[in-house]
């Protein structure tokens, strides 16, 4: 009973939950017993409150009890990445910096899934800062991708990925800066959800790159990330740049939107460095959608290979900015072998921060310092507006973009030791970021060894009711998302 | 491959009010040399009539009204400070 209910998706445990057939208790437990019973392996979880999670469980089924169940998110245990804020819950980004940090309010994410009657679930584990592709940047060790341990979960939000892979979590939520959702939702084999920059809040998630980071879904299937997004999107006064816009009913948007869809196959995402693997898989999906009538057209987006250069001028610029704040005063780690104040700030970042986070800190530092600011900064800017320019004249003639979401399936853990080699695996993600796109990942089918791979689909701005319609269409009429890994 | 000529990593370092060991200082200013040198193929591209952007959200000038509203108590602020007394975070002493 327990190995069932922890691989069905929202919508048919909300089903049960509203029948009585099972309780939140119930179901809060089989995910607890399956995290003890595997977590040592994967390694998903920063760090997990069991008695916290069976309160929050046990408040939710009083609720349904009394008819004042919230929705379907109520008494669903959902986890968070660890740079996500809970009020009375660490919070350490995986950094030394950070850990013995306890969050003293909640983000607005929080607030939102308390206020749908999720039962928040434990802090998974990421790159460092949320800085890389793997996960392997983590001041607690890495996360083992749940299809094969010896490989990564992808990056950042690795521990979100593998959690909900695993069946440690019903849905998760990652960060997603320059592909940071999409591309371990993509080697783990689940859907998830980079929304429009502005659409969700940003208030309580530990900044990285603030032009770029977004919050949103890993869920099993499209539906899910639809109730998720649901719950979690809208303007809030504590984000600046989150957008007054109506949300509407992703979900019932789902059953109403049945295209046929133009969609756009950008040329320069199907070069050279994509796995034959992939390539060949993402061929079967768009090969799907001409079959349901879609009208498929290659695009260009003659700009994609800055897109790399672009996101690493603007991201470590951004980077170097916000974690200036660490510097060992109010809050963080502090040096013990420090001489002076100013010493304090040196020994305390020194000790605090881990060797990607200080690369990223010297490079971003570099490109915004006297006399190269214009050229590199300043100059990374404007080549984004053309990056943003490219996606914007590709959908005056298309809906929506198809492309892989990841040019190689999950690699060895240890195996990209070369900070560069590691940079190129977000090639296809990070010009979403750029341009402020929603995109998702679903899964499109397996490597002969076995790993999952993700197609990426592409919207327009704010249009996530129409991507997550276009990617439901390809997930009804296959399975892969039923299939497990073996733990 | 190569260290960036320009790139000073001993005055990059104290910009970033970051300690690095000789290790490091090794090890970086080779790495990133790598990575900037990838990052000059953007002086490819002819910006000459194009706009910066600085994020891609169609918002601008964002205010606040102008209203006290209950913030975090005291306690809760200071709660993760590593030394503080009397509701003050303690530092080194900055003035002999």
């Amino acid at each position: 009973m327990s190995s069932d209910l922890i691989f069905q998706p929202i919508a048919q445990l909300a089903v049960a939950l509203d029948a009585k057939k099972i309780s939140s208790v119930e179901l809060t437990r089989a995910v607890i017993a399956r995290t003890r019973a595997v977590d040592t392996r994967v390694r998903a979880f920063n760090s997990f409150d069991e008695a916290d999670a069976l309160a929050q469980a046990a408040a939710s089924d009083a609720r349904r009890a009394a008819g004042q169940a919230r929705g379907p998110l109520d008494g669903i245990p959902i986890g968070l990445k660890d740079v996500i804020a809970v009020d009375g819950q660490p919070l350490t980004a995986s950094s030394k910096m950070l850990a013995n940090f306890v969050s003293p309010y909640d983000a607005t994410v929080t607030t939102k899934l308390k206020n749908a009657g999720a039962v928040l679930w434990g802090r998974l584990n990421l790159d460092e800062f949320a800085m890389g592709s793997s996960t392997e940047n983590s001041a607690n060790g890495p996360t083992s991708n749940p299809w094969d341990l010896t490989r990564v979960p992808g990056g950042s939000s690795g521990g979100s990925a593998a959690a909900l892979a695993a069946g440690e979590a019903i849905a998760t939520l990652g960060s997603d800066t320059g592909g940071s959702i999409r591309q371990p939702a993509a080697f783990c084999g689940v859907v998830g959800l980079k929304p429009t920059y502005g659409l969700v809040s940003r208030y309580g998630l530990i900044a990285f790159a603030s032009s770029l980071d977004q919050i949103g879904p890993f869920a099993r299937t499209v539906e899910d990330a639809a109730i998720v997004l649901g719950a979690i999107a809208g303007h809030d006064e504590r984000d600046s740049t989150s957008f007054k816009t109506d949300i509407p009913d992703y979900r019932a948007e789902l059953a109403a939107r049945r295209g046929p869809w133009k969609l756009g196959i950008p040329k320069e995402y199907f070069g050279e460095g994509l796995d034959p693997e992939i390539g060949a898989a993402v061929e079967q999906a768009i090969a799907f959608y001409k079959k349901q009538g879609c009208e498929i057209r290659e695009v260009s987006l003659p700009h994609t290979r800055y897109c790399l250069d672009t996101y690493y001028v603007i991201a470590t610029a951004e980077a170097s900015s916000n974690l200036a704040r660490y510097d060992g005063i109010r809050y963080g780690h502090r040096s013990k072998h420090a001489t002076d104040i100013v010493d304090l700030y040196f020994q305390s970042r020194a000790e605090g921060f881990g060797a990607e986070v200080k690369r990223r800190i010297i490079l971003g530092t570099y490109v915004l310092s006297s006399g190269y600011y214009d050229a590199y900064y300043l100059r990374a800017q404007k080549v984004r507006t053309l990056i943003r320019q490219d996606f914007l004249n590709a959908f005056r003639e298309v809906d929506a973009l198809l492309t892989p979401t990841s040019p190689m399936p999950a690699f060895k853990i240890g195996e990209k030791a070369d900070p560069l080699a590691l940079y190129l695996c977000d090639i296809y993600t990070i010009g979403v970021n750029l341009a402020g796109l929603p995109g998702i990942s679903v899964p499109c089918g397996f490597t002969q060894s076995g790993l999952p791979i993700g197609a990426q689909i592409i919207g327009q701005p704010f249009q996530e009711s129409s991507l997550l319609a276009i990617a439901r269409a390809y997930e009804q009429a296959h399975e892969w998302n039923t299939r497990h890994p073996i733990l | 491959m190569s260290s960036s000529p320009d790139l000073n990593i001993d005055h990059i370092a104290k910009l970033a009010r970051l300690a690095l060991t000789p290790e490091e200082k090794a090890k970086f200013a080779q790495q990133l040399g790598d990575v900037l040198h990838h990052i000059e193929q953007l002086k490819k591209v002819d910006v000459s009539h194009v706009e910066p952007t600085a994020h891609a959200a169609p918002v601008f000038n964002v205010w606040a009204d102008d209203v006290a509203r209950p913030g975090l108590p005291v306690e809760r602020a200071l709660q993760n400070a590593p030394t503080q007394r009397e509701h003050m975070v303690v530092v080194p002493k900055v003035v002999e």
